[in-house]
């Protein structure tokens, strides 16, 4: 399903070939996919939504209907949910700002007053 | 100076195809297995009803051809020129996305053959569609692999919509008694045997990767008739469902 590719990190479908079979088993569901909507070449991958499909051969022929039909596209990625790591909702706080920490940020040096100071003194 | 009345031919023939197989697969809106299948096929029937009207409007614009509304709504059954094989009924999903790999691996032998075309429209229309060609194809391969290695009952369906539909198929490339020679010789397009045979080419590889069994070239016999006017049952219904809300107002502006 893969061929020598300028990004080697990315797999691309060959048009002609058929792909592995994915054998969805009675009372399985088909696999969800996340699709990354490239707009122009060099440009991000942005993520447009999810498509559910058995393999990610066909979940890119879905794609391709559903993300690409209207808005300009050059490309798309599909990626099976499953193999997205995330972090647990719980741990959401991991994120807060620590609001003692403000002298971290660029913004919170208070520089003015002693750059006034000096040009004063001049 | 192109033999018009061939050209003619020719182009009707191609363009009822896409109608009529447009109008069948758009019946499968809303009832598709799966949401997103729902979506492709669907907008998928919209691109053959792009085609035929690009083609209706090559007849209307290049060949003094009525316009393209009446033309295809306004016509008596026995002048569409459509094959059989898109005309007949949807049966179940099996058999229409049998006729649709059958059907667009057609249309795309057609269509690249005219990118040598001496008949320019037709040689800027076949580049026109060849990007959605591409995907028309890349779908169809996709479900006709899957389903046909899904499993016992999946690959004999898919055997059973081949044994049903091959036949019909091999029909969309009826030669004209009258034009052929003619179209060949004009170097319009290089002919309907030479595209059956490049057909044939093209769909074996992929049927035999899905492990279909296709009937030997010499033992298929090709259902003619369409494109002389001779039609199955199942077209007079479709087209006066296809044509009602257009005959309820003829001179409507939309």
């Amino acid at each position: 399903m893969s061929n020598d590719s300028l990004d080697p990190r990315v797999n691309r479908l060959k048009l002609g070939d058929a792909g592995e079979v994915v054998k969805v088993e009675e009372g399985e569901n088909w696999n969800i996919y996340e699709v990354f909507h490239q707009e122009k070449r060099g440009a991000h991958h942005e993520h447009v939504g999810c498509v559910h499909a058995p393999d990610p051969q066909l979940a890119l022929v879905f794609a391709k209907e559903q993300f690409a039909r209207r808005k300009r596209c050059v490309n798309l990625w599909v990626v099976k949910s499953a193999d997205i790591l995330a972090f647990d909702v719980e741990d959401e706080d991991m994120f807060a700002n620590n609001l003692e920490k403000t002298y971290r940020d660029a913004s919170g040096f208070k520089v003015m007053e002693k750059i006034n100071k000096f040009k004063q003194s001049k | 100076m192109m033999n018009n009345a061939a050209l003619t031919d020719l182009i009707i023939k191609m363009a009822d195809d896409e109608l009529i197989q447009g109008h069948r697969n758009s019946e499968w809106t809303g009832l598709g297995p799966v949401m997103e299948e729902d979506i492709a096929f669907s907008s998928m029937a919209q691109d053959k009803i792009g085609h035929a009207w690009a083609l209706y409007r090559m007849l209307h614009e290049d060949l003094g051809g009525a316009d393209p509304d009446s033309f295809a709504f306004l016509r008596p059954e026995k002048d569409f020129k459509s094959s059989h094989l898109v005309e007949m009924p949807n049966g179940e999903y099996d058999f229409s996305l049998m006729r649709h790999f059958l059907f667009d691996q057609a249309e795309t032998i057609r269509y690249e053959s005219l990118q040598d075309s001496s008949f320019e429209p037709l040689r800027l229309l076949s580049n026109k569609v060849k990007g959605e060609l591409k995907y028309h194809t890349l779908h169809a391969n996709a479900w006709i692999m899957q389903l046909s290695r899904a499993g016992e009952e999946s690959y004999s369906r898919m055997q059973q919509a081949l044994n049903d539909t091959i036949a019909l198929a091999a029909g969309l490339f009826e030669p004209s008694p009258v034009y052929e020679d003619a179209l060949i010789a004009e170097k319009v397009y290089p002919g309907e045997t030479a595209l059956y045979h490049r057909w044939l080419d093209r769909i074996y590889p992929v049927l035999v990767k899905a492990s279909l069994n296709l009937p030997e070239a010499g033992a298929i016999v090709p259902v003619y008739g369409g494109r002389q006017g001779i039609h199955t049952p199942y077209l007079q219904p479709l087209l006066k469902e296809m044509s009602e809300v257009f005959n309820l107002d003829t001179e409507a502006r939309w």
